[in-house]
């Protein structure tokens, strides 16, 4: 999720594209992933390059590319909607791409960049989610079980509170600073005009790219990356809600996606003289005449319809007293005698 | 978890055939007799399972059905004597010296709900290998467990326990062709009629337990992720086991799963190797080719390799054109889709020969093994769900619930309770339609959109957001209510002053 709008704020647009073309290359297919951008960088008018996002200051890696599928771009972006997103309650008219499919074997990755602060993080800059939010969607999760293992990571100020507040189990936390610390963009490139990526993201990204779908990392090594020497920042993460040793969790258990095969030895017998299954019940072909266009509507219904009454409520006690008490006062101080002035 | 205690009642009939009533009977046939055993999963979920067992002697018509010559006639010629309401079971107990059963055989599982069971000589014998037989038939303590999955502590489950698909409406099948070599080979499968002859007899068998709708679609140049090892001595391709893993993820990136259905998609594919690595293999652990050439993955499908033969002459016009053999593959296919469910036949003693289920896929004992195990996992999930809705109201105290999500928890906790009630008596059919009905709602109840958290303020954002506003408009008022006041009380005591 990136939750940041607007030009300069690029380098978040391109935190996030790199960490989905690093999860894209371990093996996770993008009906996998719900990404999550304000789209504006490729083809902002003031992009030097247009339909590019650059991760690097030599222009190296487009992470843009031609195969980015951005599931909620621009304004849907929201606090609601990611909340939509990770509870499930999404309207039924969502198309799947839209939507978090997952059951109690899988392993979540949730990657959020943007600006925050302590205990909020700013949704492109005129909302925020809090960390109690978060806490309480995550518990949502936990009790339909939409999760096996959670892997939180976020690249913002102050970053650490926002997983203050977990309390549900099987969630592991990474962030790229403490409560009072600011979160450091890495380079600016003087061609585009803007900081490109953030530094915790720029090393994370380094040590994914030496990760193949075989390796047999593990998370310890991912909670070394970017000391304060090269990040400023002091990265922190959380471990006491995860059942499972950190030293035995591989790095691809969240980035990419190994599957647990089985040989198939059995067979099913099947006796192949047996004729195909017609249809039971052929279909009743029933004679209907084709419906022309202007009658699908009903338009004369619509026209003639007269406005729904709405029901009328009588105005609440609190607007009822306020009012009661400003007109009270009002003829009290100016006395009665003023009032054929008013009407 | 909220506190789960269902009782499973498994009606059962053990007939004695003539010459092989047990010695030490202690009452005369026929009677009834009710063994009760406790599943108990974590501290507040309890299972127990009750069989509610009616020993009798056979009837004539059943006597002379046992003197078939072998034991599928004889379970044939029973079928129509037995009862076939589903989740009962019929046990037929034979002599132990009788001829109907093979040697070595003690116990033959037929395709519908009977089994014939040999007589162990004492009564405690032959309970024994009954208790065998109906474990094997109806559920035992792991497969409760299994569906119980999310209720078990972490320590406790075996690892493969929480493999099979979950219990859902409905799945949709996928059968997908993969030909990454188009130029060597043309191929042609006809998976419509494989569909109509193989398929679609075992979906129907599974509309009990499900909605399935079918679908297939082929893809061209889709190669596996995994480049395959030459071996000199077999002159094949081998992909070893350890590599299977990474095979899926490239090809499921072009498979499409289904954009149009929210139902659990099963992808069955097969894949047919390109000319430059024909014939391919897939090894096992140790190294020895698979005979099927499949393999699949829990909760996601199978894949097939296909292989095709190297043309007679070198000389052959390319491309080949390849008609693939349906049955072969479907045969692979449907074993695969069992396995998926749960439905193995591997962990049967030896001792017992398990009657195959022909064309249909499965046995009527296999689908109430599945109906027991979603029964009980429905079961679970609504009061779960139920439960942390409840939480959830609790914390949020000023969340509108409106009247559709009202009435959608009254039919969910009435279904629930309809198919506990259901599971106590026996009926299997009834209480796993209730409890269908149940996942439905409480479903619909907990995900309805309207429930989202961030729509109901607490109270000190409501303070946040109207203190401003109305606090200067309050501070005149509050004045001049204080001068009002202080006039009054002046009025009150002028009169006492100016006299």
């Amino acid at each position: 999720v990136c939750t940041s709008r607007f030009w300069f704020n690029y380098r978040h647009v391109a935190n996030t594209l790199s960490v989905y073309r690093s999860v894209k290359r371990l093996g996770i297919p993008d009906s996998h992933i719900v990404l999550m951008l304000a789209d504006d960088m490729a083809c902002n008018p003031r992009n030097p390059k247009p339909a590019t996002v650059f991760s690097h200051k030599n222009m190296e890696l487009n992470v843009y590319g031609d195969d980015v599928e951005v599931d909620y771009r621009s304004y849907e972006v929201t606090v609601e909607n990611f909340l939509r997103v990770l509870t499930g309650r999404i309207p039924p008219s969502t198309p799947r791409s839209k939507r978090l499919l997952s059951d109690d074997r899988s392993n979540i990755l949730i990657y959020m960049t943007g600006h925050g602060g302590n205990g909020f993080l700013k949704f492109q800059d005129s909302e925020e989610i809090t960390n109690v939010e978060l806490a309480d969607a995550f518990e949502q999760m936990w009790q339909k079980r939409r999760y096996n293992e959670l892997l939180f990571i976020i690249d913002t100020c102050q970053g650490a509170s926002m997983y203050e507040r977990f309390y549900s189990p099987n969630i592991m936390a990474l962030a790229s600073s403490q409560v009072g610390e600011d979160s450091l963009s890495h380079q600016p490139d003087l061609g585009i005009g803007v900081h490109l990526m953030d530094r915790y993201t720029f090393y994370v990204l380094e040590f994914l790219e030496e990760i193949h779908p075989a390796s047999q990392t593990n998370m310890n090594d991912l909670f070394q990356v970017c000391p304060k020497s090269l990040c400023v920042s002091t990265p922190g993460h959380r471990t006491d809600l995860f059942q499972r040793d950190p030293q035995n969790v591989l790095i691809t258990d969240f980035f990419g996606s190994v599957r647990k095969v089985e040989i198939t030895t059995e067979t099913v017998s099947l006796d192949r003289g047996v004729a195909g299954f017609e249809s039971k019940f052929p279909e009743e072909e029933l004679a209907t005449e084709p419906l022309k266009y202007a009658e699908q509507l009903p338009v004369a219904q619509i026209i003639h319809q007269k406005p729904k009454q709405k029901d009328w409520h009588p105005p609440g006690g609190f607007i009822l007293g306020l009012w009661a008490l400003i007109i009270m006062v009002f003829f009290k101080t100016y006395g009665i005698k003023h009032m054929k002035h008013v009407f | 978890a909220a506190p789960v205690q269902v009782q499973l009642v498994v009606p059962m009939a053990v007939v004695f055939g003539p010459g092989s009533v047990p010695g030490d009977l202690l009452r005369p046939l026929p009677f009834r007799d009710v063994q009760e055993m406790e599943i108990s999963v974590n501290l507040r979920t309890s299972v127990t399972s009750r069989y509610e067992m009616f020993y009798r002697s056979t009837t004539g018509q059943e006597e002379a059905a046992l003197a078939a010559a072998t034991a599928r006639e004889a379970d044939a010629a029973l079928h129509p004597l037995q009862d076939t309401t589903l989740g009962s079971l019929t046990m037929y107990v034979v002599p132990e010296t009788s001829s109907l059963l093979p040697q070595g055989i003690n116990v033959y599982v037929g395709k519908h709900r009977s089994a014939l069971v040999r007589a162990g000589g004492s009564l405690a014998a032959l309970q024994a290998r009954l208790r065998e037989v109906t474990q094997v038939m109806s559920f035992t303590a792991s497969s409760i467990a299994a569906a119980l999955s999310d209720r078990v502590p972490d320590g406790q489950l075996s690892p493969d326990a929480r493999r099979n698909l979950k219990s859902s409406l409905g799945y949709e099948i996928t059968f997908s062709l993969l030909n990454p070599d188009p130029k060597s080979h043309t191929v042609d499968w006809d998976i419509e009629g494989a569909v109509n002859r193989y398929v679609k007899p075992v979906l129907d068998k599974l509309s009990l337990v499900a909605n399935f709708s079918v679908d297939s679609q082929i893809l061209y140049y889709a190669v596996l992720g995994v480049t395959p090892r030459y071996d000199k001595e077999s002159s094949s391709f081998l992909l070893s086991a350890h590599s299977l893993p990474h095979v899926i993820n490239p090809v499921e990136a072009r498979l499409g799963s289904s954009a149009a259905s929210l139902y659990p998609v099963l992808n069955f594919l097969l894949y047919v190797p390109e000319r430059s690595h024909s014939p391919l293999y897939i090894q096992d652990k140790d190294g020895a080719p698979v005979s099927t050439n499949a393999f699949h993955s829990p909760r996601w499908g199978g894949i097939m390799v296909y292989n095709v033969e190297a043309p007679a002459s070198p000389q052959a016009s390319l491309p080949l054109h390849v008609d693939v053999d349906m049955a072969r593959v479907m045969e692979v296919f449907l074993a695969q889709l069992r396995l998926l469910f749960g439905l193995s036949r591997e962990e049967v003693p030896p001792e017992f020969l398990l009657e195959r289920p022909g064309n249909e896929g499965l046995a009527d004992w296999e689908l109430d093994h599945l109906l027991w195990a979603h029964t009980v996992e429905n079961i679970a999930t609504v009061s779960t769900t139920l439960t942390s809705l409840a939480q959830l109201l609790d914390k949020i105290g000023n969340i509108v619930i409106k009247d559709d999500v009202a009435s959608e928890v009254y039919r969910a906790v009435a279904s629930v309770q309809s198919a506990v009630t259901e599971l106590s008596l026996g009926h299997l059919h009834a209480a796993f339609q209730a409890s269908k009905e149940a996942v439905t709602s409480s479903e619909r109840a907990f995900f309805d959109p309207s429930l989202l958290h961030l729509l109901y303020f607490p109270d000190d954002q409501k303070f946040a957001i109207y203190i401003p506003l109305f606090l200067p408009m309050a501070v005149p008022i509050l004045l001049s209510l204080a001068k009002i006041v202080r006039e009054t009380r002046q009025r009150k005591k002028e009169p006492t002053k100016m006299d």
